[in-house]
């Protein structure tokens, strides 16, 4: 067959892209399970780490099992408990949703000492992309307990220190309601706003963009929770 | 070439050996900049994507190789670019299930290998025109040498960035001892950004450059 003509080219093309089709799909089903499971193990070394539990991709499992397992809870914006499984629902699909009918999942921590604390995943934007983080809140369901973020593409050394410790230990001991049992979320502010505030942190200097992101992540991601934190 | 050629007759042997030096794609032909670029602000990634891209750039040449006197002239381009498109996908993928943590660093840039010049470049320049044995020679040699020029990269930027060096395997290391830090040494942040890549690169082409008075142009 004439190797430069039109039928020769177009069966080339063909064959080629049935056969290369054919070795994508088999590598990406082969490989989908284990994958699968490491972003499993990822969300729990997430939600582990905003309790002060460290954890690794060998220890998450049974830590996991061991102190959240399956005492976790879905709830709507009134505050009521409703079906679903909340390790399974992607925020990302239900902050597409309006606010009234989103899915709030949300997690009991028990910890070693028998405390029990709240975990509250979030999902934002930063500049280059999404962020996301767990905060977790003491039994007074107002207090911070701790805090973790990650993102997927910040500026290393400018927004993606919202994965550092230095940015996430602030957190700690702020609280989300003011006296009058108003909702006030966190604000992330240029050093942290007046001495004693008790609802805001110190912003990243030169990641201002992915700071405001954080900031309103928390503010969104919380208000849904409101009634259920106030009863 | 007769086939009673042996597997590393010193031709063959400088296939490997000049593109990590006089023919480095990186440092010589400037090629494959925006990667090493954004890939080496720690060891690991930098260590992982150089595996990568060896893997992609020997696999997509000896393919191209053993295909080559079968592809149609007009659609050749195409024909590479799904060839590597498709390994750098694979690359992904296993990536993503067995080096979790590292794929999550890398993120877009293991799928814009695809776009890294050197690989489209040895294709046409080599692939096409030699059997598979020299063109795998060659994939390993220029993969090498960008590679070896991402770890390098990478080791200053991590060192000096963030007095660490990340190893897979080992996790992090701290490299600077905490005394330093409390006599007053501080991590040069600017290290940490894309431009000190390019400063480290630029670094690195003067002293070779400076060693062999070949390079330097007229």
């Amino acid at each position: 067959m004439d190797k430069q003509g039109n039928l020769y080219t177009f069966l080339y093309a063909s064959a080629m892209v049935i056969v290369v089709a054919a070795i994508l799909a088999f590598v990406s089903e082969t490989l989908n399970p284990i994958q699968s499971k490491n972003v499993e193990v990822a969300k729990k070394i997430d939600l582990l780490k905003s309790v002060g539990i460290e954890s690794t991709a060998k220890t998450a499992e049974a830590l996991y099992e061991q102190h959240i397992g399956s005492n976790t809870k879905v709830i709507s914006m009134s505050g009521e408990e409703v079906e679903g499984k909340a390790f399974n629902i992607d925020l990302t699909k239900e902050n597409r949703k309006a606010a009234e009918e989103r899915k709030y999942p949300l997690y009991i921590c028990t910890l070693d000492n028998g405390n029990e604390k709240l975990i509250i995943p979030l999902r934002g934007v930063g500049l280059w992309g999404p962020i996301w983080g767990y905060i977790s809140l003491n039994e007074d369901k107002k207090t911070v307990f701790g805090a973790t973020f990650d993102h997927k593409g910040e500026t290393p050394g400018l927004g993606a220190e919202i994965s550092k410790d230095f940015f996430e230990e602030p957190f700690k001991g702020k609280t989300i309601f003011d006296t009058s049992g108003t909702f006030t979320s966190i604000k992330v502010i240029k050093g942290g706003g007046a001495a004693g505030n008790e609802h805001a942190v110190d912003a990243i200097t030169g990641g201002t963009i992915t700071s405001k992101g954080v900031e309103d992540m928390l503010w969104n991601g919380l208000t849904g929770y409101k009634e259920y934190l106030k009863n | 070439m007769s086939s009673k050629e042996p597997l590393f007759s010193a031709k063959n042997r400088k296939l490997i050996t000049n593109p990590l030096n006089v023919q480095n794609p990186i440092t010589i032909q400037v090629l494959g900049i925006c990667s090493a670029l954004a890939v080496t602000a720690k060891l690991e990634p930098a260590i992982v994507m150089s595996i990568s891209v060896i893997f992609v750039v020997v696999f997509s040449n000896v393919i191209i190789s053993l295909l080559r006197n079968t592809i149609p002239a007009r659609i050749r381009i195409i024909v590479q670019l799904v060839i590597v498109a498709a390994l750098v996908i694979v690359v992904d993928q296993i990536l993503k299930a067995y080096a979790y943590e590292v794929s999550k660093q890398l993120s877009v840039f293991v799928g814009l290998i695809i776009t890294n010049c050197i690989i489209m470049g040895r294709l046409e320049a080599f692939a096409l025109g030699n059997k598979p044995w020299q063109s795998a020679l060659d994939g390993v040699g220029n993969g090498a040498g960008y590679g070896i020029i991402l770890i390098i990269v990478a080791f200053f930027r991590e060192l000096f960035g963030s007095g660490t060096l990340t190893l897979p395997g080992l996790g992090t290391l701290h490299i600077v001892p905490q005394v330093f830090y409390d006599w007053g040494y501080a991590n040069n942040g600017f290290m940490i950004l894309p431009p000190m890549a390019l400063i480290t690169v630029g670094i690195i082409i003067w002293v070779q450059r400076s060693r062999n008075k070949d390079l330097v142009e007229s």
